[in-house]
């Protein structure tokens, strides 16, 4: 699946992770400093992905 | 929402965000309904959801955008903040540190040695009173998380900085007769339930960090504390509510502070010359 990484804003494939909670661990993301989008979806740690998905990871926190 | 050991729908969170803000305007007192109030806003998602907050309970509020001259990022700050308020119709001041000041953050820590986030943060607090106190708002909204001031708290616990602990409040009263109230109304919210807030009612807001917070003791603290987090949902809550508790039975208290007026400006200080008026020397003699 392709997924869409910010600060900064790159891009990559990811393959095998079956639900978001495996995605998180897989790329070392809390899933508390984390929104994870599909579309304009937002989806919880336990939701399936698919191969075909992209999916955005939002971070959540800010520094000022 | 780990925290609440549930998933909630948008519109569930709609609510359950509103109702927060509603008890954290109720439980500190920070407004009445015919108040006027001025939300500061950065272009971020805390703030322009606040903003959108303040207007769906019907506040009486005006937006005050500090323009900053940090590069693109304050440039797109700006264009998201003036975006927002006109497709909601909302009264926005806009003040330029360039046309105001003379110079942007950079230039001002360049010309003073201090840190940008320290010359910014100078600058802020003095125009976001300033501008409050002139306009005639009776108060000043900034949209300050549960996470911020964890991680603040955990600052000054780490350093015992009793002055600081006493002033970081949900609601902190005007304390002289030229300082604005001001008021924290999303302090019981965490960031994740207010990026998710923005999200779900498509606020679009500026989702690249500010270039100049990288590596910030406040982010790095932010990350300590998501990681308790995520072993232990609620730490954050926990940590930050039970300082508050605490905070009303001790001997904390802002009557202690010396407050006068800056022998420059006028506005308050507890120095002799604000650091603002310090800084602003600086950039009149500037070569």
């Amino acid at each position: 699946m392709r997924v869409l990484l910010q600060h900064p804003r790159r891009e990559t494939e990811i393959k095998g992770p079956k639900t978001v909670g495996q995605l998180l661990k897989r790329l070392e993301l809390l899933p508390e400093a984390v929104l994870v989008l599909r579309g304009d979806e937002l989806i919880t740690e336990d939701e399936a992905l698919k191969e075909e998905d992209t999916i955005e990871i939002r971070p959540v926190i800010s520094g000022g | 929402m780990p925290r609440h050991n549930t998933s909630v729908c948008g519109a569930c969170l709609n609510d359950y965000v509103v109702e927060q803000v509603k008890r954290a305007i109720k439980d500190h007192t920070m407004f009445e309904r015919d108040d006027r109030i001025l939300v500061a806003v950065s272009g971020g998602k805390d703030s322009l959801s606040l903003w959108d907050i303040l207007m769906r309970l019907g506040y009486d509020t005006a937006g005050l955008h500090i323009q900053q001259g940090i590069g693109d990022y304050s440039e797109e700050s700006h264009r998201k903040t003036v975006a927002f308020a006109q497709s909601r119709g909302a009264e926005l001041i806009v003040h330029s540190l360039k046309e105001e000041e003379g110079a942007g953050v950079l230039e001002l820590a360049d010309l003073t040695d201090r840190s940008p986030c320290s010359a910014c943060g100078v600058m802020k607090r003095y125009n976001f009173n300033k501008i409050a106190r002139e306009r005639e708002f009776d108060v000043l909204a900034t949209g300050h998380n549960l996470d911020d001031e964890a991680s603040r708290l955990l600052g000054n616990v780490l350093r015992w900085q009793e002055d600081y602990l006493a002033k970081q409040s949900p609601a902190l009263p005007a304390t002289h007769e030229k300082f604005v109230k001001k008021v924290k109304p999303l302090y019981r919210l965490a960031e994740r339930e207010i990026t998710a807030y923005a999200v779900v009612n498509k606020i679009d807001y500026v989702i690249e960090e500010c270039p100049m917070s990288v590596g910030s003791k406040m982010l790095v603290n932010k990350e300590v504390l998501n990681r308790l987090e995520t072993d232990a949902p609620g730490t954050k809550q926990a940590f930050y509510f039970g300082f508050l508790e605490r905070q009303k039975q001790t001997n904390l208290s802002l009557e202690d502070e010396k407050i006068q007026s800056c022998t420059r400006c006028g506005q308050p200080t507890t120095a002799t010359i604000c650091s603002y008026c310090r800084i602003l020397e600086k950039v009149k003699t500037a070569p």
